[in-house]
């Protein structure tokens, strides 16, 4: 009982109306504001479950999002607005993983398992193709003459 | 009182279920009719204890009676009569409840209507699914009562979670727990016949309609579940890919394959083993999915350590049945000898490719889903893998699928000549690439996405009228003619087409709203009118008013706005910001104006500290595209489940559908 509390709190807690970008975070430069926008929405709000900052109305995703135009106003660009963030809170706050270390297995486990597939796919259907005979042998047409007599 | 009479008819059902395990499994090895006979009665006696069980939940919640620790934690008095009612599986313990009702139901139908069945192979797929029920009904009565009371009751409830009081939300979990358990039928059927040793075309007569009932039920609730994120969430967002998503999202896709499959085990008597193993994949991942969403596992690996008794029992049963299914396919699968011969260039290896790209997209959802659990434990590192990830490595399955399936579906079974199945599709296939092409300059440098989603639609759709239109020679002989071969196809036939096309809509759907969303966000003051710039009309928006009203258990603040275009008034919108006081949360009603090419979309923010209210606008070109192509793909499937060689299956399924939802009623 104690864990499904938890969870209708934290999902209360963090659920909550959506409030995202407010008018005054907005950038009066409308290109600075459309990378902020492209950024904010590939990062974790970190007490939010599986929220990016850009649709999360929690306080630190707020702050995050005024982080971020802070950053691009000082003259970053995206990737370097991106290391800045991370190196403050940690991967976890990338809803898109790197591709280094461990997670190039999470990567490349589309592409592998899909030619593997198709591999076994092909494996199989090679396997099933037997001679299809084009007509019908000579003991077969006897039968099917038969059969039609009958 | 009526509480305990539930909770003993829910240790009778568990009796009942533990016999229905045993009994007619060894009747059927040792060939005694009358211990395979027992079945029957024994299914019907679980549903009908169960259903008792249920009722007795859902009058407990109905008069709010706070002696039972589930309405306590999950009801209010106040709350409208649907949501006292829906409340009753808005929880835990009420959930697993409608979820082992839903599963004694099926079993009944069986028992019911499964007088064309094998006696044994009947006995023992009643006895598989009693198995499972065995498990659930455990898992309920030691971990999960929900007739559990409370010595001392509480003046009134903690109430249902806001964001839950939606109609959309109150059928939502219903129908994906429908679909869920239908899978369980395929499985029970999929254990019987490894049992049997004995997989035949009348065998996958039996299993299609269920894993088709079963994904029809998954659409529609997958679908609700979609719609009511973009109307309540409050910015429009239809798909987060979520875990609790995806949960619903793999036993799809999984199903999917398998309604594909089970047709090649039907007509062809091939691919049986591998119909058999996707069968047990396709009910593992609705295993997952219950819990994933009702154990928060996924979300964070402590939810586990909090509650370890269910926990352990959540390992348990996904152990036994996954493991247990498994090693039997592996002792017994190849006992299934598969007869078709075909040529490379075939229906059948159509549909195996089908059910590569299936099955591998839903293995990168899964791999996607579990990731951050594998690199916490695994590595130490704690990652996020979010919709990002997704879009990328999941969109591409889809293309692939979209382009291939119109080619596809019109291949002739045991050997085609590619040339001829594809020469009809040329005027399609040129078509949607001069289509793709006319957008993508038109847009002048936007996403991608737009052109190719919209060439992808145009050839999905043309495709599937295509694939009509040759089966009853169009052109080629009297229109009238035609007209009547049309009415004589068989109604699976024409599921087929409408389902491929509901696809075809829903990508639509999804590429011209990802592409050309719209969105204003300002300050405005009462009085003012502000542009909003669609991508094709510009609309202008006054905000009239604003007014604080009470509701039945909330408080509200609601904006009057009017929409006009070119001055005249096209759509008037009420947006409202709600305020629960008994949860301490507000929440966001969306004022949605609908149209068939956009959706013009008003939320209300809070009120400015110098006067003025936080107004956000978007114009969402083409949203309900995405939900009607599900309820066109849905609608493709139970055409097909009418079809005539169904009919026995598919009279007791549409009787079981009111049924189930009639039940929380009483």
């Amino acid at each position: 009982m104690k864990t499904m509390r938890a969870l209708v709190i934290l999902t209360v807690f963090l659920a909550a109306p959506l409030w995202a970008v407010q008018p005054d975070e907005i950038l009066p430069d409308a290109q600075q504001e459309a990378r902020a926008r492209v950024i904010s929405k590939g990062l974790r709000c970190l007490v939010c479950r599986n929220e990016n900052i850009d649709d999360s109305n929690a306080g630190l995703a707020r702050d995050l999002r005024l982080l971020v135009r802070e950053r691009i106003v000082a003259g970053d660009d995206d990737a370097e607005v991106l290391d800045f963030v991370v190196a403050r809170y940690g991967e976890f706050v990338l809803l898109r993983p790197k591709t280094t270390g461990s997670n190039i297995a999470l990567w490349a486990a589309g592409p592998v398992m899909l030619l593997l597939g198709i591999g076994m796919g092909i494996a199989f259907v090679r396997r099933r193709k037997g001679n299809i005979p084009a007509s019908l042998s000579d003991k077969e047409k006897a039968r099917l003459a038969q059969l039609l007599q009958d | 009182m009526t509480a305990e009479l539930g909770h003993f008819a829910l240790i009778f059902a568990f009796m009942v279920a533990i016999v229905q395990m045993v009994v007619p499994q060894v009747g059927a090895y040792k060939g005694w009719n009358g211990w395979m006979q027992m079945a029957v009665p024994a299914s019907i006696v679980q549903f009908l204890m169960t259903l008792l069980a249920f009722g007795a939940l859902t009058y407990a919640f109905v008069v709010s009676d706070f002696s039972l620790n589930v309405v306590v934690a999950n009801s209010h008095s106040a709350k409208p009569m649907l949501y006292k009612i829906s409340g009753t599986w808005g929880n835990h313990e009420g959930s697993m409840l409608l979820w082992v009702l839903i599963l004694t139901l099926f079993g009944a139908m069986v028992g019911v209507f499964g007088r064309g069945l094998p006696p044994s192979l009947k006995a023992r797929v009643l006895s598989v699914q009693s198995t499972i029920a065995v498990a659930f009904f455990a898992f309920l009565l030691f971990t999960s009562n929900p007739f559990a009371r409370l010595a001392f009751p509480p003046m009134d409830g903690q109430g249902l979670n806001p964001l839950l009081q939606d109609p959309g939300l109150a059928f939502h979990p219903p129908f994906l727990y429908l679909g869920y358990v239908g899978l369980s039928m395929s499985f029970s059927f999929a254990v019987a016949a490894l049992i049997e040793g004995k997989v035949d075309a009348a065998w996958a007569r039996w299993v299609r309609p269920w894993t088709l009932a079963a994904w029809i039920f998954l659409t529609i609730g997958i679908a609700l579940g979609s719609w009511w994120a973009y109307y309540e969430l409050g910015w429009g967002g239809w798909w987060f890919w979520d875990p609790v998503e995806n949960a619903s999202f793999m036993p799809w896709l999984i199903a999917a394959a398998l309604l594909h499959s089970a047709i090649v085990v039907e007509k062809r008597e091939s691919l049986k083993s591998w119909t058999i193993l996707l069968a047990i994949l396709a009910f593992s991942f609705s295993l997952i999915g219950t819990f994933i969403v009702r154990s928060g596992v996924i979300t964070s690996v402590h939810a586990f350590a909090n509650d370890p008794t269910r926990g352990v029992f959540i390992l348990a049963i996904w152990g036994v049945t996954i493991g247990g299914s498994l090693t039997l396919f592996a002792a017994r699968g190849g006992v299934m000898t598969s007869k078709g011969i075909f040529s490379v260039i075939s229906r059948e290896s159509g549909l195996v490719l089908n059910n590569v790209l299936l099955v591998v997209a839903a293995l990168v959802v899964f791999v996607g889903t579990v990731w951050p659990l594998i690199a916490e434990l695994a590595f130490g590192r704690k990652l996020s893998v979010g919709a990002p990830f997704f879009d990328t490595a999941f969109t591409p399955f889809m293309i692939l699928i979209a382009i291939a399936l119109p080619v596809g579906a019109m291949l002739p079974w045991k050997r085609a000549y590619i040339g001829k199945t594809v020469r009809p599709l040329y005027g399609a296939l040129a078509l949607s690439v001069a289509l793709g092409l006319l957008i993508w300059v038109l847009q002048t440098g936007g996403r991608m996405m737009a052109p190719i989603g919209l060439a992808l639609a145009a050839w999905l759709v043309m495709g599937a009228l295509i694939d009509l239109a040759t089966r009853v020679r169009v052109g080629k002989i009297p229109l009238g003619d035609s007209l009547r071969r049309l009415g004589n196809l068989p109604r699976a036939d024409i599921g087929k087409a409408t389902a491929h096309a509901g696809l075809g809509l829903t990508i639509f759907g999804i590429a011209a709203i990802t592409a050309w969303e719209t969105e204003d966000i300002r300050v405005a003051h009462i009085g003012d009118t502000f542009a909003l710039q669609g991508a094709v009309t510009s609309y202008d928006i006054r905000f009239n008013n604003v007014e604080n009203l009470q509701g039945p258990n909330y408080r509200t603040t609601k904006g009057d706005f009017t929409v006009l275009v070119d001055g005249k008034e096209v759509a008037h919108l009420r947006p409202e910001k709600r305020f629960y006081p008994v949860a301490g949360m507000p929440t966001t009603e969306a004022a949605i104006d609908i149209g068939v090419t956009r959706d013009v979309y008003v939320v209300i923010g809070d009120a400015q500290q110098n006067g003025g209210w936080a107004v956000r606008s978007y114009v969402k070109p083409f949203a309900n595209w995405i939900w009607f192509g599900a309820i066109v793909m849905a609608l493709g499937g139970l055409l097909s489940l009418t079809d005539r060689r169904y009919r026995v299956a598919a009279g007791a399924k549409r009787k079981a559908a009111p049924m189930a939802q009639a039940t929380p009623a009483e």
